[in-house]
Protein backbone atom coordinates (compact mmCIF):
# COMPACT_ATOMS: atom_id res chain seq x y z
CA UNK A 1 0.00 0.00 0.00
CA UNK A 2 0.73 3.08 -0.46
CA UNK A 3 2.19 5.33 2.14
CA UNK A 4 1.37 8.95 2.13
CA UNK A 5 3.82 11.07 4.51
CA UNK A 6 1.15 12.00 6.88
CA UNK A 7 2.06 12.87 10.85
CA UNK A 8 0.76 14.50 13.52
CA UNK A 9 2.42 17.04 15.15
CA UNK A 10 2.54 17.96 18.95
CA UNK A 11 1.13 20.89 19.36
CA UNK A 12 2.81 23.93 20.52
CA UNK A 13 0.44 25.67 22.16
CA UNK A 14 0.87 26.79 25.59
CA UNK A 15 -2.55 25.37 27.61
CA UNK A 16 -1.46 27.44 31.09
CA UNK A 17 -4.86 25.41 32.38
CA UNK A 18 -2.70 21.97 32.24
CA UNK A 19 0.93 23.08 33.01
CA UNK A 20 2.50 22.42 35.72
CA UNK A 21 3.32 25.85 38.53
CA UNK A 22 4.15 24.08 41.41
CA UNK A 23 7.52 24.49 40.22
CA UNK A 24 7.55 27.78 39.94
CA UNK A 25 5.73 28.44 43.64
CA UNK A 26 8.56 26.97 45.02
CA UNK A 27 10.99 29.05 43.41
CA UNK A 28 9.63 32.09 43.49
CA UNK A 29 9.21 31.53 47.23
CA UNK A 30 13.24 30.92 47.34
CA UNK A 31 13.41 34.72 45.01
CA UNK A 32 10.61 36.51 44.83
CA UNK A 33 12.60 39.02 42.32
CA UNK A 34 11.62 36.61 39.84
CA UNK A 35 8.07 38.67 39.50
CA UNK A 36 9.82 42.21 38.73
CA UNK A 37 11.13 41.21 35.75
CA UNK A 38 10.08 43.20 33.05
CA UNK A 39 11.09 41.10 30.53
CA UNK A 40 13.76 43.33 28.87
CA UNK A 41 16.11 40.88 28.05
CA UNK A 42 19.30 42.43 29.33
CA UNK A 43 20.23 39.23 30.55
CA UNK A 44 19.94 37.18 27.86
CA UNK A 45 22.20 40.01 26.27
CA UNK A 46 25.04 40.06 28.52
CA UNK A 47 25.14 36.25 28.79
CA UNK A 48 28.50 34.84 27.54
CA UNK A 49 26.60 31.21 27.59
CA UNK A 50 23.96 32.40 25.52
CA UNK A 51 26.42 34.17 22.67
CA UNK A 52 28.20 30.92 22.34
CA UNK A 53 24.90 28.60 22.66
CA UNK A 54 21.32 28.54 22.23
CA UNK A 55 20.62 29.31 25.61
CA UNK A 56 18.39 32.23 26.99
CA UNK A 57 18.11 32.67 30.09
CA UNK A 58 15.28 35.08 30.15
CA UNK A 59 13.61 32.88 27.86
CA UNK A 60 14.04 30.02 30.13
CA UNK A 61 12.82 32.12 33.45
CA UNK A 62 9.37 33.35 31.57
CA UNK A 63 8.62 29.18 30.13
CA UNK A 64 9.24 28.93 33.68
CA UNK A 65 6.44 31.42 34.62
CA UNK A 66 4.00 30.28 32.03
CA UNK A 67 5.15 26.67 34.17
CA UNK A 68 7.09 25.21 31.29
CA UNK A 69 9.50 23.38 32.50
CA UNK A 70 10.09 19.91 30.33
CA UNK A 71 13.51 21.54 29.15
CA UNK A 72 14.16 23.72 32.20
CA UNK A 73 16.86 21.07 33.94
CA UNK A 74 18.65 20.82 30.70
CA UNK A 75 18.92 24.04 29.34
CA UNK A 76 19.89 25.60 32.71
CA UNK A 77 22.73 23.05 32.91
CA UNK A 78 24.33 25.40 30.19
CA UNK A 79 24.65 28.57 32.74
CA UNK A 80 28.46 29.02 34.47
CA UNK A 81 26.78 31.14 37.38
CA UNK A 82 29.11 33.85 36.98
CA UNK A 83 26.39 36.79 37.24
CA UNK A 84 26.90 38.99 34.66
CA UNK A 85 22.93 39.15 33.90
CA UNK A 86 22.50 39.89 37.20
CA UNK A 87 24.97 43.08 37.30
CA UNK A 88 22.65 44.20 34.16
CA UNK A 89 19.12 43.57 35.18
CA UNK A 90 17.19 46.80 35.73
CA UNK A 91 14.57 45.40 37.73
CA UNK A 92 16.92 44.18 40.45
CA UNK A 93 15.61 40.42 39.51
CA UNK A 94 18.55 38.16 41.55
CA UNK A 95 19.40 36.05 38.89
CA UNK A 96 22.20 34.11 40.42
CA UNK A 97 20.11 32.99 43.37
CA UNK A 98 17.26 32.28 40.90
CA UNK A 99 19.29 29.50 39.10
CA UNK A 100 20.30 28.15 41.83
CA UNK A 101 17.13 27.93 43.13
CA UNK A 102 16.01 26.19 39.79
CA UNK A 103 19.07 23.89 40.18
CA UNK A 104 17.72 23.00 43.65
CA UNK A 105 14.07 23.07 42.21
CA UNK A 106 14.46 20.26 39.16
CA UNK A 107 16.46 18.01 41.73
CA UNK A 108 13.14 18.04 44.24
CA UNK A 109 10.86 18.04 41.85
CA UNK A 110 12.75 15.33 39.91
CA UNK A 111 11.52 16.91 36.32
CA UNK B 1 -21.85 94.60 30.08
CA UNK B 2 -19.00 92.47 31.12
CA UNK B 3 -17.62 89.89 28.67
CA UNK B 4 -18.93 86.52 28.71
CA UNK B 5 -18.10 82.59 28.03
CA UNK B 6 -20.45 79.85 27.02
CA UNK B 7 -18.65 76.78 27.35
CA UNK B 8 -19.71 73.43 26.37
CA UNK B 9 -19.70 70.20 27.70
CA UNK B 10 -19.86 70.02 31.85
CA UNK B 11 -16.98 67.64 32.17
CA UNK B 12 -13.83 68.15 34.27
CA UNK B 13 -11.94 70.51 31.85
CA UNK B 14 -15.41 72.26 31.31
CA UNK B 15 -15.75 72.61 35.01
CA UNK B 16 -12.41 74.02 35.99
CA UNK B 17 -12.30 76.08 33.21
CA UNK B 18 -15.37 77.79 34.26
CA UNK B 19 -14.05 78.01 37.90
CA UNK B 20 -11.16 80.12 36.59
CA UNK B 21 -12.86 82.17 34.18
CA UNK B 22 -15.12 83.25 36.79
CA UNK B 23 -12.43 84.03 39.17
CA UNK B 24 -11.66 85.93 36.92
CA UNK B 25 -14.96 88.22 37.10
CA UNK B 26 -16.17 87.00 33.74
CA UNK B 27 -19.46 85.68 33.10
CA UNK B 28 -19.87 81.43 31.59
CA UNK B 29 -22.70 79.91 30.92
CA UNK B 30 -21.72 76.01 31.41
CA UNK B 31 -23.68 73.72 29.36
CA UNK B 32 -24.43 70.48 29.85
CA UNK B 33 -26.08 68.25 27.71
CA UNK B 34 -26.85 65.28 30.53
CA UNK B 35 -28.50 65.97 34.04
CA UNK B 36 -25.40 66.03 35.94
CA UNK B 37 -22.06 67.83 35.72
CA UNK B 38 -18.80 66.19 36.14
CA UNK B 39 -18.51 63.78 32.91
CA UNK B 40 -16.81 60.42 33.11
CA UNK B 41 -15.43 61.38 36.65
CA UNK B 42 -19.02 60.68 37.70
CA UNK B 43 -18.18 57.03 36.90
CA UNK B 44 -14.95 56.42 38.34
CA UNK B 45 -14.13 55.03 41.94
CA UNK B 46 -10.73 55.65 42.54
CA UNK B 47 -8.17 57.35 40.44
CA UNK B 48 -4.83 56.33 39.45
CA UNK B 49 -2.31 56.63 40.46
CA UNK B 50 -3.13 58.20 43.84
CA UNK B 51 -6.22 55.95 44.62
CA UNK B 52 -7.61 59.20 45.42
CA UNK B 53 -11.91 58.79 45.46
CA UNK B 54 -13.03 60.50 41.90
CA UNK B 55 -15.61 61.88 44.73
CA UNK B 56 -12.68 64.21 46.31
CA UNK B 57 -12.16 65.60 42.93
CA UNK B 58 -15.53 66.25 41.59
CA UNK B 59 -16.43 68.02 44.66
CA UNK B 60 -13.28 70.25 44.15
CA UNK B 61 -14.11 70.79 41.04
CA UNK B 62 -17.64 71.74 41.82
CA UNK B 63 -16.61 73.92 44.31
CA UNK B 64 -15.00 76.32 41.80
CA UNK B 65 -18.41 77.39 40.56
CA UNK B 66 -19.37 80.34 41.88
CA UNK B 67 -22.54 83.05 40.98
CA UNK B 68 -20.73 83.65 37.92
CA UNK B 69 -20.91 80.32 37.01
CA UNK B 70 -24.80 79.78 35.22
CA UNK B 71 -24.97 75.83 34.83
CA UNK B 72 -27.52 75.04 32.16
CA UNK B 73 -28.09 70.89 32.38
CA UNK B 74 -30.11 68.80 29.70
CA UNK B 75 -28.98 70.56 26.76
CA UNK B 76 -29.37 70.35 23.02
CA UNK B 77 -27.90 72.42 20.84
CA UNK B 78 -29.25 73.23 17.56
CA UNK B 79 -26.99 75.47 16.11
CA UNK B 80 -23.95 77.74 16.46
CA UNK B 81 -23.50 81.08 14.91
CA UNK B 82 -21.41 83.80 14.80
CA UNK B 83 -20.84 87.27 13.71
CA UNK B 84 -17.47 89.30 14.05
CA UNK B 85 -17.57 89.60 17.70
CA UNK B 86 -20.11 87.26 18.92
CA UNK B 87 -21.26 83.50 19.55
CA UNK B 88 -24.50 82.62 19.11
CA UNK B 89 -25.29 79.18 20.81
CA UNK B 90 -29.14 78.77 19.37
CA UNK B 91 -30.72 75.72 21.52
CA UNK B 92 -33.48 72.98 20.43
CA UNK B 93 -36.18 75.02 21.75
CA UNK B 94 -35.11 78.30 19.88
CA UNK B 95 -33.77 80.06 22.88
CA UNK B 96 -30.12 81.95 21.60
CA UNK B 97 -27.59 81.90 23.95
CA UNK B 98 -24.90 84.91 22.91
CA UNK B 99 -21.00 85.12 24.37
CA UNK B 100 -18.01 87.19 23.53
CA UNK B 101 -15.90 83.47 23.14
CA UNK B 102 -16.93 79.90 23.24
CA UNK B 103 -14.73 76.87 24.86
CA UNK B 104 -15.29 73.13 23.99
CA UNK B 105 -14.89 71.16 26.30
CA UNK B 106 -16.75 67.97 24.92
CA UNK B 107 -14.46 65.15 25.22
CA UNK B 108 -14.43 61.79 24.40
CA UNK B 109 -16.85 58.67 24.43
CA UNK B 110 -15.41 55.35 25.01
CA UNK B 111 -14.72 52.86 22.01
CA UNK B 112 -17.86 50.67 21.65
CA UNK B 113 -16.41 46.92 22.80
CA UNK B 114 -18.78 44.80 20.97
CA UNK B 115 -17.33 46.46 18.00
CA UNK B 116 -14.56 43.89 18.59
CA UNK B 117 -16.83 41.20 18.09
CA UNK B 118 -13.76 38.22 18.63
CA UNK B 119 -13.35 39.35 22.21
CA UNK B 120 -16.96 38.83 22.52
CA UNK B 121 -19.01 41.44 23.97
CA UNK B 122 -22.21 41.42 24.58
CA UNK B 123 -22.00 38.34 23.58
CA UNK B 124 -20.33 36.17 26.68
CA UNK B 125 -21.82 36.80 29.96
CA UNK B 126 -18.12 37.21 31.42
CA UNK B 127 -16.52 39.56 28.96
CA UNK B 128 -16.95 42.79 30.27
CA UNK B 129 -15.35 46.58 30.38
CA UNK B 130 -12.86 48.58 32.51
CA UNK B 131 -15.82 50.72 32.96
CA UNK B 132 -18.18 47.85 33.92
CA UNK B 133 -15.61 46.76 36.41
CA UNK B 134 -15.28 50.35 37.99
CA UNK B 135 -18.85 50.58 38.42
CA UNK B 136 -18.52 47.36 40.19
CA UNK B 137 -15.84 49.24 42.45
CA UNK B 138 -18.14 52.59 43.09
CA UNK B 139 -20.69 49.90 44.38
CA UNK B 140 -18.15 48.25 46.45
CA UNK B 141 -19.80 45.36 45.18
CA UNK B 142 -17.78 42.32 45.38
CA UNK B 143 -16.37 41.27 41.93
CA UNK B 144 -18.35 38.28 40.59
CA UNK B 145 -18.90 36.51 37.70
CA UNK B 146 -22.14 35.99 35.73
CA UNK B 147 -22.56 33.20 37.35
CA UNK B 148 -22.66 34.93 40.95
CA UNK B 149 -19.10 33.55 41.77
CA UNK B 150 -16.17 35.47 42.84
CA UNK B 151 -13.64 34.38 39.74
CA UNK B 152 -10.85 32.79 40.22
CA UNK B 153 -8.68 33.66 37.72
CA UNK B 154 -9.41 37.36 35.15
CA UNK B 155 -7.59 38.90 32.06
CA UNK B 156 -7.22 42.24 31.50
CA UNK B 157 -7.03 42.64 27.90
CA UNK B 158 -5.30 45.48 26.25
CA UNK B 159 -5.50 47.93 23.71
CA UNK B 160 -9.37 47.29 22.74
CA UNK B 161 -10.05 49.78 19.80
CA UNK B 162 -6.79 51.17 20.06
CA UNK B 163 -3.59 50.62 18.28
CA UNK B 164 -5.85 49.16 15.83
CA UNK B 165 -6.02 49.65 12.31
CA UNK B 166 -8.97 47.15 12.02
CA UNK B 167 -11.04 49.32 14.69
CA UNK B 168 -10.03 52.51 12.82
CA UNK B 169 -7.94 53.88 15.98
CA UNK B 170 -4.20 53.93 15.55
CA UNK B 171 -3.59 55.93 18.03
CA UNK B 172 -2.95 55.11 21.76
CA UNK B 173 -5.40 56.26 24.11
CA UNK B 174 -2.75 56.38 26.36
CA UNK B 175 -4.77 56.03 30.29
CA UNK B 176 -5.69 52.12 29.69
CA UNK B 177 -2.47 50.73 30.41
CA UNK B 178 -2.78 52.13 34.27
CA UNK B 179 -6.71 51.83 34.42
CA UNK B 180 -5.90 48.23 33.65
CA UNK B 181 -2.80 48.00 36.51
CA UNK B 182 -4.85 50.36 38.75
CA UNK B 183 -7.96 47.75 38.74
CA UNK B 184 -5.87 44.77 38.62
CA UNK B 185 -4.43 45.36 41.92
CA UNK B 186 -8.16 46.45 43.28
CA UNK B 187 -9.26 43.06 42.41
CA UNK B 188 -6.13 41.80 44.75
CA UNK B 189 -6.89 43.95 47.69
CA UNK B 190 -10.90 42.54 47.43
CA UNK B 191 -10.37 39.17 46.70
CA UNK B 192 -6.31 38.35 47.14
CA UNK B 193 -7.17 34.81 46.04
CA UNK B 194 -7.95 35.52 42.19
CA UNK B 195 -5.14 35.23 39.81
CA UNK B 196 -4.96 37.94 37.47
CA UNK B 197 -3.07 38.08 33.70
CA UNK B 198 -2.63 41.80 31.94
CA UNK B 199 -2.48 40.98 27.67
CA UNK B 200 -0.61 43.37 26.67
CA UNK B 201 1.20 44.83 23.93
CA UNK B 202 3.45 47.72 25.15
CA UNK B 203 2.78 48.80 28.80
CA UNK B 204 2.69 52.79 28.72
CA UNK B 205 3.31 53.70 31.84
CA UNK B 206 4.04 57.16 30.79
CA UNK B 207 3.35 59.63 33.68
CA UNK B 208 4.93 59.93 37.05
CA UNK B 209 4.04 56.93 39.14
CA UNK B 210 2.40 55.12 36.79
CA UNK B 211 5.69 52.47 36.54
CA UNK B 212 5.73 52.17 40.21
CA UNK B 213 2.70 50.96 40.01
CA UNK B 214 3.33 48.41 37.75
CA UNK B 215 5.90 47.59 39.81
CA UNK B 216 3.38 47.22 42.71
CA UNK B 217 1.26 45.25 40.72
CA UNK B 218 4.31 42.21 39.93
CA UNK B 219 6.15 42.23 42.79
CA UNK B 220 3.56 43.09 45.38
CA UNK B 221 0.25 41.52 43.97
CA UNK B 222 1.75 39.03 41.90
CA UNK B 223 -0.18 40.76 39.04
CA UNK B 224 1.28 38.86 35.79
CA UNK B 225 1.76 40.31 32.49
CA UNK B 226 1.86 38.40 28.96
CA UNK B 227 3.17 40.13 26.02
CA UNK B 228 0.78 39.21 23.29
CA UNK B 229 -2.44 40.81 21.77
CA UNK B 230 -5.47 38.87 21.94
CA UNK B 231 -6.52 36.95 18.91
CA UNK B 232 -9.80 35.90 20.59
CA UNK B 233 -11.87 35.04 22.64
CA UNK B 234 -14.56 31.76 23.43
CA UNK B 235 -16.99 30.80 26.01
CA UNK B 236 -16.84 27.38 27.24
CA UNK B 237 -19.87 25.58 28.72
CA UNK B 238 -19.24 26.47 32.46
CA UNK B 239 -19.67 30.10 30.83
CA UNK B 240 -15.74 30.96 31.73
CA UNK B 241 -13.95 32.43 28.66
CA UNK B 242 -11.19 30.78 27.06
CA UNK B 243 -8.74 33.12 25.71
CA UNK B 244 -6.07 32.81 22.85
CA UNK B 245 -2.83 35.01 22.41
CA UNK B 246 0.82 34.68 21.26
CA UNK B 247 2.99 34.40 24.09
CA UNK B 248 5.68 36.58 21.77
CA UNK B 249 7.85 36.42 24.90
CA UNK B 250 8.73 32.56 24.93
CA UNK B 251 7.43 32.52 20.63
CA UNK B 252 4.44 29.92 21.32
CA UNK B 253 0.70 30.43 21.27
CA UNK B 254 -0.80 30.06 24.80
CA UNK B 255 -4.56 29.63 25.89
CA UNK B 256 -6.06 29.70 29.14
CA UNK B 257 -9.23 29.99 31.12
CA UNK B 258 -10.51 33.40 32.74
CA UNK B 259 -13.57 33.57 34.88
CA UNK B 260 -13.96 37.18 33.95
CA UNK B 261 -12.36 39.03 31.09
CA UNK B 262 -11.96 42.82 31.20
CA UNK B 263 -11.90 44.98 27.93
CA UNK B 264 -9.82 48.13 28.17
CA UNK B 265 -11.46 50.20 25.97
CA UNK B 266 -9.89 53.08 24.59
CA UNK B 267 -11.16 56.51 23.71
CA UNK B 268 -12.86 58.02 20.59
CA UNK B 269 -13.72 61.35 19.28
CA UNK B 270 -17.40 62.13 21.49
CA UNK B 271 -20.16 61.78 19.00
CA UNK B 272 -21.06 65.46 20.31
CA UNK B 273 -17.55 66.90 19.29
CA UNK B 274 -18.10 65.67 15.95
CA UNK B 275 -21.24 67.34 15.15
CA UNK B 276 -20.25 70.85 16.49
CA UNK B 277 -16.98 70.44 15.00
CA UNK B 278 -19.02 70.70 11.56
CA UNK B 279 -20.96 73.63 12.10
CA UNK B 280 -17.99 75.48 13.66
CA UNK B 281 -15.93 74.59 10.76
CA UNK B 282 -13.20 72.74 12.39
CA UNK B 283 -11.25 70.04 11.19
CA UNK B 284 -10.20 67.34 12.90
CA UNK B 285 -6.56 65.83 13.13
CA UNK B 286 -5.71 62.35 11.39
CA UNK B 287 -7.05 60.82 14.40
CA UNK B 288 -10.21 62.52 14.97
CA UNK B 289 -10.03 64.48 17.48
CA UNK B 290 -9.42 68.15 17.18
CA UNK B 291 -6.53 70.09 16.78
CA UNK B 292 -5.72 73.80 17.83
CA UNK B 293 -3.84 76.48 16.20
CA UNK B 294 -0.29 74.96 17.46
CA UNK B 295 0.57 72.10 19.37
CA UNK B 296 3.44 73.81 21.41
CA UNK B 297 2.58 77.57 21.20
CA UNK B 298 -1.06 77.81 20.80
CA UNK B 299 -2.65 74.73 22.66
CA UNK B 300 -5.95 76.26 22.98
CA UNK B 301 -6.81 78.08 20.44
CA UNK B 302 -8.36 77.32 16.82
CA UNK B 303 -8.47 78.58 13.80
CA UNK B 304 -11.53 80.39 14.27
CA UNK B 305 -11.33 83.81 16.40
CA UNK B 306 -12.79 83.21 19.91
CA UNK B 307 -13.38 79.59 19.92
CA UNK B 308 -10.79 77.55 22.15
CA UNK B 309 -10.54 73.91 23.11
CA UNK B 310 -9.66 72.09 26.15
CA UNK B 311 -9.22 68.37 27.61
CA UNK B 312 -9.95 65.71 25.63
CA UNK B 313 -11.68 66.72 22.83
CA UNK B 314 -7.77 67.46 21.48
CA UNK B 315 -7.49 63.78 22.65
CA UNK B 316 -6.93 61.25 25.12
CA UNK B 317 -5.17 62.49 28.63
CA UNK B 318 -5.40 62.17 32.24
CA UNK B 319 -7.55 64.29 34.65
CA UNK B 320 -4.46 65.89 35.91
CA UNK B 321 -3.56 67.22 32.34
CA UNK B 322 -7.33 68.13 31.82
CA UNK B 323 -7.40 69.84 34.93
CA UNK B 324 -4.09 71.80 33.75
CA UNK B 325 -5.31 72.21 30.13
CA UNK B 326 -7.96 73.62 31.55
CA UNK B 327 -6.45 76.05 33.31
CA UNK B 328 -4.54 77.31 30.45
CA UNK B 329 -7.54 77.45 28.31
CA UNK B 330 -9.10 80.04 31.28
CA UNK B 331 -6.18 82.06 30.49
CA UNK B 332 -5.76 82.20 26.64
CA UNK B 333 -9.82 83.33 26.91
CA UNK B 334 -9.13 85.56 29.29
CA UNK B 335 -6.20 87.31 27.22
CA UNK B 336 -8.53 87.22 24.32
CA UNK B 337 -11.21 89.04 26.38
CA UNK B 338 -9.22 91.62 27.41
CA UNK B 339 -7.88 92.48 24.23
S1 LIG C 1 24.98 33.77 35.40
FE1 LIG C 1 24.38 32.28 33.82
S2 LIG C 1 22.67 33.26 32.79
FE2 LIG C 1 23.72 34.89 33.93
S3 LIG C 1 25.17 35.76 32.48
FE3 LIG C 1 26.27 34.16 33.58
S4 LIG C 1 26.02 32.34 32.32
FE4 LIG C 1 24.50 33.79 31.62
S1 LIG D 1 17.48 41.61 32.71
FE1 LIG D 1 16.13 41.39 34.49
S2 LIG D 1 14.24 42.41 33.90
FE2 LIG D 1 15.39 42.10 32.03
S3 LIG D 1 14.59 40.15 31.25
FE3 LIG D 1 16.39 39.67 32.48
S4 LIG D 1 15.58 39.22 34.51
FE4 LIG D 1 13.96 40.26 33.39
S1 LIG E 1 -2.45 53.03 27.05
FE1 LIG E 1 -1.82 50.92 26.89
S2 LIG E 1 -3.76 49.80 26.64
FE2 LIG E 1 -4.18 51.93 26.15
S3 LIG E 1 -3.94 52.05 23.95
FE3 LIG E 1 -1.99 52.68 24.87
S4 LIG E 1 -0.77 50.83 24.95
FE4 LIG E 1 -2.91 50.22 24.60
Amino acid sequence: MKQFGYSINPDRQIDYDLTDKSLLSFIVSFEPSLLSCISCGTCTATCTAGHFTDFNIRRVHTLLRRGEITTLKKEIQKCMLCGKCQLACPAGVNLRNLIRSIHVAVEKFNV
Amino acid sequence: MGKSVIIIGGGIAGMEAAARIAAMGKEVILLEKSDQLGGHLRKWDRLFPTRRKSDEVFEYLSNGLNDKVTIRLNIKINKIKKDDRHFFVILEDGESLKSDALLLTTGYDLFEAGKKEEYGYGIYDNVITSADLEAMFRNSAEIKTSGNQKPRRVGFVHCVGSRDEKAGHLYCSKVCCVTGVKQAIEIKEKQPDTEIFCFYMDLRMFDRYFEDLYYEAQQKWGIQFIRGRLSESCENPDHSILVKVEDTLTGRPLKMTVDLLVLLSGFVPSSDTNKLADMLGLLPGSDGFLTPVDEHFRTNETQVDGLFLAGTVKGPATIENTITDARSAAISIIKYLEK
